[in-house]
């Protein structure tokens, strides 16, 4: 029987083609690009001031010893992951003398970076928790609601950024979060808040707290960025400890993918913070339902570079010393772009540049300005106008200064 | 009010008892077993005597949540770790073990991981269907790089992670486009492909597979069953050295297979964890899906490195659909990603850039078949040694030369789960209940000690 006589017959005929992911489509745009002066402000990947992806030093002298160390086998992980892995994991976000670890309330899980935190956080979520709805900031990174709804929670949106000041809609927020159904699961940025940069200041981050203890809302932390916002792994973890030291529970979500540089090795880890420790135990054997079925036990590579990394304290500290490096080099970023602009004269107030915190800058620039910046200038950013400052160097500011100030001029 | 509820809210658990006026009482509310926090509702309360009532503070929002039960096959793992008898032996998850026991890391990936280091390559995002020089050789080892399929563009390649991950990628792709449809599973088969099928949602039946009277395949049971099926069923199919049997179909038997699941209109999935383990011959043991693809029919099939490349922890395999057109490969891929995507967003690059090197190098390609054929071999020598143990032990008369027809890493023993119960209580070899042993974890010397084991737990326990 030949093949061809299937063509007419394909039980795949009502499979239609999806549309590129929006963000990771951006690079995908971006790599068909033949222009030399194409410049990828897509996805938040880290580049250095030359314009190259960088690998953190203190990761190549831990893959070393563990690619050189003989004694190290490639045994499945157990389902839950590297255990020296989880408990540093756990230290580092919830700090090293948190109550809540050393009472055993929390449980642990290694998961695939940030993405299968989360996802592995809602999947147990919709089967155990008797609340299926997870609030959602507005915006929010763009594959928050589908992981939520493939899970199996139902989303809905709280307020959260304003375009009037390009910052937070408080006012909004706490309205939104007060009339939401007690129990409720809320979706809480850590820090740099993924796209806009704006984050609460610590006040508001208090009333934040209060407001959902109050209501016994569940707080659902997405940590991608420790250390990458202010340079401090502890500053850029206070709104987290915050809720974790008034006794309370919640979620958090980390990942590795940014501030150790470990994008494709997929390292991240889901905490519960229970109230008891027998509840975290029962807890963790739920979250192992929820793993075995889906790829049984984590990938060992990146979560060992991490270990290495966490519990040597030379290797910790170089790596502080780095992950501030990259942080003051985002910061300068925004600096000179401010700079470039103001000095370019462009229309309208950028200082929203200097005040968003993290990777990324939410311009402001609309979907078409954003549309004729990538066609006349080949820059590539995500329709919502967020652009990754790591993706700037000194050499670049000049050419998206340029497409920003057309942009702005002449369209709408 | 405010500076109430902060006082509360940051008071410890320990001086909780002390706040009493502040305690918060949960209840069970209606007819909802769930307790449900209300967080508004302030209770001043008389204290409370410890024997009349269990008091908390706040009571976890997760406690009515159950402890559950180890898994079946890596919680044997974990109760062998416990075990301190000297002469206990972990027949439990399938992973390849030397003589001397150890687990074992193949040489060509040492070197692949040396080139990998030396070439200080960068550790960017994969695109969500993973490496794509991974993805084509993985296509090419599974089907033949020659296979016309492969020129046509007629695979849709996704990286997943290992068997288990492309397994689930492909289910999710069934729940989402064949709403309805269900997969026609072995009796027995692997006991975590129930869980996947029942965590994406897809319905799911048995096929006769396992007959305990000839401890062969049924296979006119297995025929029946999958012809009794609605047409457009998946068929889930072990491309070799079934797993927990170790009972493959012949060439024939694979022939008549194909020949039914055509006249229904069923769509096959395979899923081929052990190329290369099952016979030694990488080629080999892809002639069953080879075959099903070579009558053009479309199919699905789930890869895992783990066993055959010993990558178990990296955790890499790929999931692949054969399509009737290039335009079909290239939708279904498409959607493969968006499901990805909300999972876990793009795959590890570790293991695929590993199986790169070493299958896309011809010199590490030909290494890996070497090494290939010595684990194939070793457990080839162990079936025989335990096999002539138990001859040698058992004067009962029983047919024990099940051993040696049975192919890949495990043996189907026919042990019931009393029987099973017993290797390991009183013989501490622990095993999955089903009555399977992985014989990649047992060693000629410990052969005869496992003979015993099971001579006993078949005659003396019921």
């Amino acid at each position: 029987m030949s093949a061809s006589s299937d063509h007419a017959n394909s039980v795949f005929a009502s499979v239609v083609q999806a549309p590129e992911d929006p963000i990771l489509g951006v690079t995908v745009a971006y790599n068909k690009d033949p222009s030399p002066d194409k410049l990828n402000l897509g996805v938040g990947a880290y580049r250095t001031e030359e314009g190259k992806p960088l690998v953190l030093k203190v990761v190549r002298k831990a893959e070393q010893l563990l690619v050189n160390d003989p004694s190290r086998v490639k045994e499945y992980l157990p389902i839950t992951g590297l255990a020296d892995f989880n408990k540093l994991s756990a230290k580092l976000i919830f700090g090293a003398d948190s109550l809540a670890i050393q009472e055993n309330r929390v449980t642990t899980v290694q998961c695939l970076s940030g993405t299968g935190s989360l996802r592995v956080g809602a999947e147990f979520l919709a089967r155990h928790y008797h609340e299926r709805t997870i609030y959602i900031p507005q915006p929010t990174w763009g594959n928050h609601p589908k992981v939520f709804t493939l899970a199996g929670l139902s989303v809905k949106t709280y307020r959260y950024y304003s375009p009037n000041t390009r910052g937070l809609d408080f006012q909004g927020l706490l309205e939104d979060l007060g009339s939401a159904p007690a129990g409720a699961i809320v979706l809480l940025h850590a820090c740099a808040h993924n796209p806009t940069g704006v984050d609460p200041t610590s006040d508001q981050w208090e009333q934040i707290r209060q407001l959902m203890r109050s209501k016994g809302l569940l707080p659902f932390f997405d940590s991608a960025y420790q250390g990458f916002a202010s340079g401090s792994l502890d500053a850029d973890a206070a709104s987290v400890r915050m809720f974790v030291a008034d006794g309370g529970e919640c979620l958090a979500a980390q990942s590795y993918a940014k501030n150790m540089g470990l994008y494709g090795e997929r390292v991240g880890a889901l905490s519960i913070v229970c109230k008891t420790a027998e509840v975290a135990s029962r807890v963790e054997s739920q979250l192992k339902l929820v793993i075995r079925p889906m790829y049984s036990n984590p990938p060992i590579h990146g979560a060992s570079i991490v270990a290495t990394v966490l519990k040597d304290r030379d290797l910790y500290n170089e790596w502080t010393v780095e992950l501030k490096a990259m942080a003051d080099r985002i910061i300068s970023m925004r600096k000179q772009l401010f700079d470039a602009l103001q000095a370019r004269g462009t229309p309208g107030d950028w200082s929203h540049i200097l005040k968003q915190i993290g990777m990324f800058t939410f311009t402001g620039l609309n979907a078409n300005q954003v549309a004729f910046m990538t066609k006349e200038y080949h820059i590539y950013m995500t329709s919502d106008g967020r652009i990754s400052m790591a993706g700037l160097s000194s050499r670049t500011v000049p050419n998206l200064t340029e497409a920003i100030h057309a942009a702005v001029s002449s369209v709408a | 009010m405010a500076s109430a509820m902060l006082s509360l809210a940051s008071a410890s658990p320990s001086a909780s008892l002390s706040l009493q006026e502040n305690l918060k009482i949960s209840w069970k509310r209606g007819t909802s077993s769930r307790i449900n926090f209300l967080g508004s509702d302030f209770s001043k309360t008389k204290s409370f005597t410890r024997t009349s009532m269990t008091v908390a503070v706040k009571v976890s929002r997760f406690n009515d949540i159950t402890m559950a039960p180890p898994d079946p096959i890596l919680g044997v793992s974990e109760a062998f770790k416990a075990d301190t008898h000297e002469m206990k032996l972990n027949l439990g998850v399938g992973a390849y073990r030397t003589e001397d026991l150890q687990p074992y890391v193949l040489n060509v990936v040492k070197k692949a991981e040396n080139l990998m280091l030396e070439r200080e390559e960068n550790k960017e995002y994969l695109p969500i269907e993973g490496l794509a020089a991974f993805n084509k050789v993985t296509a090419e080892l599974m089907f033949g790089a020659d296979n016309a399929l492969i020129q046509q563009q007629r695979v849709a390649t996704v990286q997943g992670l290992s068997g288990t991950g492309s397994l689930r990628l492909a289910a999710a792709l069934m729940e989402r486009y064949f709403s309805g449809a269900k997969v026609l599973i072995s009796s027995p088969t692997w006991g975590n492909h129930k869980n996947i099928f029942n965590d994406a949602r897809v319905p799911w039946s048995e096929y006769r597979y396992y007959d305990p009277k000839t401890v062969g395949l049924d296979f006119d049971g297995m025929i029946s069953d999958i012809k009794a099926a609605p047409d457009g069923s998946f068929v889930l199919l072990h491309g070799c050295a079934h797993n927990p049997t170790g009972i493959d179909p012949t060439p024939e038997q694979w022939e008549k297979i194909a020949d039914v699941i055509q006249e229904k209109n069923h769509i096959p999935f395979f899923d081929v964890a052990y190329q290369g383990f099952a016979s030694g011959s990488l080629d080999e043991d892809a002639s069953s899906v080879r075959l099903f693809a070579a009558r053009g029919m479309e199919l699905l099939v789930a890869q895992s490195y783990s066993k055959n490349l010993g990558l178990y922890a990296e955790r890499i395999g790929a999931i692949n659909i054969v399509c009737a057109s290039s335009d079909a490969a290239a939708r279904v891929k498409s959607q493969l990603k968006r499901l990805a995507r909300p999972m876990y967003s793009n795959p590890p690059i570790h293991g695929a850039r590993i199986v790169s090197n070493v299958v896309g190098n011809p010199e590490l390609f030909n290494e890996w078949k070497e090494e290939m054929e010595m684990m194939a071999g070793r457990i080839k020598s162990v079936r025989q040694k335990l096999y002539d143990s138990l001859c040698a032990k058992d004067k009962s008369g029983k047919d024990w030369s099940f051993i040696l027809k049975q192919i890949g890493m495990f043996s189907f023993t026919g042990l019931n789960i009393t029987q099973s119960e017993n290797m390991t209580n009183k013989w501490h070899v622990y095993m999955t209940k089903d009555g399977r042993i992985s014989l990649a974890g047992l060693s000629s010397a410990k052969c005869e000690y496992l003979a015993d084991a099971i001579v006993d737990s078949y005659h003396n326990v019921k």
